[in-house]
């Protein structure tokens, strides 16, 4: 799998650290609210098929980035800064 | 149906080996049953088996997308151990390991059980004093553990690097003997069998499509051999869990689908006669009775479907092998694959009723469902025949997220990478 750093260009996986399901809305810190706090950190949608996800080039320019990948075929569709489209 | 005895070995050798009667039934689909199983893994095919054995139900299909033991059941590492910490997992892996053996006995069938023992390297003094608690921990809930000192490690494992120089030098470890190895593919084949005997239809090349409603209960699946309808519908899928629970509705579990790599070298004499892990980083190997060195390591980490990995995670498993055995350095590897694992949130698995009327789930089996396969379609049967969990799987709920009472082995939190 070879990932395209917006920063530095296309990279082999091994520079890359996995850092999960994207998808996900962390509720706002002061939230008593269980069930959203359960469901941030407990519940996947567990896609197949075109997964946004999070990856850190953590052996290169250390951005965080949101890639869309297919966990069906591994093919990366889109990779973009985290802070530009992180919510 | 085929029976195996000294007698028909012989009658067979003698007839060329062309008069075998296949091991279980190519039957149509029935238009209802009491119970379906959806998968045809070795969870599935032991729930079937179960059913009907322990609880006289025997209306029963297992569906199977593909071929039995196209999935997990086929492609693991061939470990079954009962080496766990926590109360909950000890007493349901102790349960299997009684199970298995006696399994080959009670299927008539030789899934080639050999208690070889399960060694664990400890490279630390952190981790021998881990291992002591474990081997208590146990020890205490009736199960078998002996701690071993470096003398008797060197003199149980010849091949091993036992230099002070080592990377990662060996201080001892943990031995579970009755712990092993089974041939996997015989475990699905065994329990098709025995299934298929007692009226179970075994149905392959079935894919489930779609699940049939009667308001939110479930009453039946589509599939691409027609529809089924049944009072239960149980649901042992493993890797698919999400792709299936998707088609109810359902796509809010605590799982995530990674990819867990395997491999095997080509064939040596008697090297390593007992299943051997690294403490130093996560690797096991045995060597199979062909002679090939079974192996794997870690998750490649990320989440996916596909029933192939990446090569880093290649790198780093032939790294930890050859850290532990430098003497292989020059084994060529014969082949390579990859399976698809439900990863569950707290590494533990979830053997329950529901999530919907009608509805019941076995998933979150993470690395070490081969060796659950007896324990696991024994309770699941359990479950499914009474409408509610027997005390071995009663921790194993869906809900113990949302309640805080997780069983985290490892104590990693819900980083599913990391179980
Ligand atoms: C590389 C590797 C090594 C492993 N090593 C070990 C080990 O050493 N020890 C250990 O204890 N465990 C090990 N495991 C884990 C173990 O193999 C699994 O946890 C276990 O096999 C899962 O249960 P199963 O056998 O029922 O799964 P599977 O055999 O995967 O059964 C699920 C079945 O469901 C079918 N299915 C999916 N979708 C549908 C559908 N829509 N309709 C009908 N059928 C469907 C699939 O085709 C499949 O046959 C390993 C796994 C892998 C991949
Ligand atoms: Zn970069």
């Amino acid at each position: 799998m070879l990932i395209a750093c917006p920063y530095c260009g296309p990279r082999d996986l091994s520079e890359f650290t996995y850092q999960g399901d994207a998808n996900r809305t962390r509720p706002n810190p002061m939230s008593n609210d269980q069930s959203a706090w359960n469901a941030y950190v407990y519940e996947r949608v567990n896609t197949a098929g075109d997964h946004r996800e999070f990856w850190q080039h953590s052996g290169g320019c250390r951005a965080h980035l949101v890639v869309i990948r297919s966990t069906l075929t591994h093919e990366i569709k889109s990779v973009a800064f985290a802070r530009e489209t992180a919510k | 149906m085929a029976e195996y005895s000294f007698l028909s070995l012989l009658r067979n050798a003698l007839s060329g080996n062309e008069d075998w009667k296949p091991a279980w039934r190519k039957p149509d689909p029935r238009p209802s049953y009491d119970v379906i199983v959806i998968g045809g893994g070795g969870h599935g095919l032991s729930t079937a088996y179960y059913l009907a054995k322990e609880h006289g139900i025997t209306n029963v299909a297992v569906l199977e997308k593909g071929y039995l033991g196209s999935g997990n059941v086929g492609r693991n590492t061939t470990i079954v151990r009962s080496n766990y910490l926590l109360p909950d997992n000890i007493r349901f892996y102790e349960h299997s390991m009684k199970l298995w053996e006696n399994l080959s006995h009670d299927l008539n069938y030789n899934v080639m059980f050999s208690q070889r023992g399960v060694l664990n390297l400890a490279h630390t003094p952190a981790q021998m004093d881990e291992h002591a608690r474990r081997g208590n921990a146990m020890r205490h809930e009736g199960g078998d553990a002996v701690l071993l000192g470096r003398e008797e490690v060197a003199r149980m494992v010849p091949g091993l690097d036992m230099s002070a120089s080592a990377r990662f030098p060996v201080l001892g470890g943990l031995l579970q003997p009755r712990a092993g190895t089974a041939r996997h593919d015989a475990v699905a084949w065994g329990y098709a069998r025995g299934a298929d005997r007692r009226g179970v239809d075994i149905l392959e090349n079935c894919e489930v499509t779609g699940f049939l409603r009667e308001g939110e209960r479930v009453v039946g699946v589509t599939t691409t051999r027609g529809e089924i309808r049944a009072k239960k519908v149980a649901v042992a899928v493993a890797g698919s869990t999400g792709r299936v629970m998707k088609l109810a509705g359902i796509d809010n579990l605590p799982i995530e689908s990674h990819v867990l790599q395997a491999f095997v070298s080509e064939s040596l004499k008697p090297l390593i006669n007992q299943v051997v892990t690294f403490g130093g980083g996560h690797l096991y190997v045995s060597q199979s009775d062909k002679g090939g060195l079974v192996f794997g390591g870690d998750l490649d980490g990320y989440n996916t479907y596909a029933q192939r990995g990446n090569l880093p995670l290649v790198e780093e498993v032939m790294s930890e092998l050859l850290a532990m055995f430098p003497n292989l350095a020059r084994v060529r590897l014969l082949r390579s694959w990859g399976g698809v694992m439900d990863m569950s949130m707290d590494g533990s698995p979830i053997i329950t009723p529901g999530p919907l009327p009608g509805m019941f789930l076995n998933c979150g089996w993470c690395y070490g469902g081969f060796k659950a396969t007896p324990a696991s379609g024994w309770c699941f049967a359990h479950t499914i025949a009474r409408g509610e969990a027997h005390p071995l799987n009663a921790a194993f709920t869906l809900d113990r997220f949302a309640r805080g009472i997780l069983i985290d082995e490892k104590g990693q939190g819900a980083t599913p990478k990391w179980h």
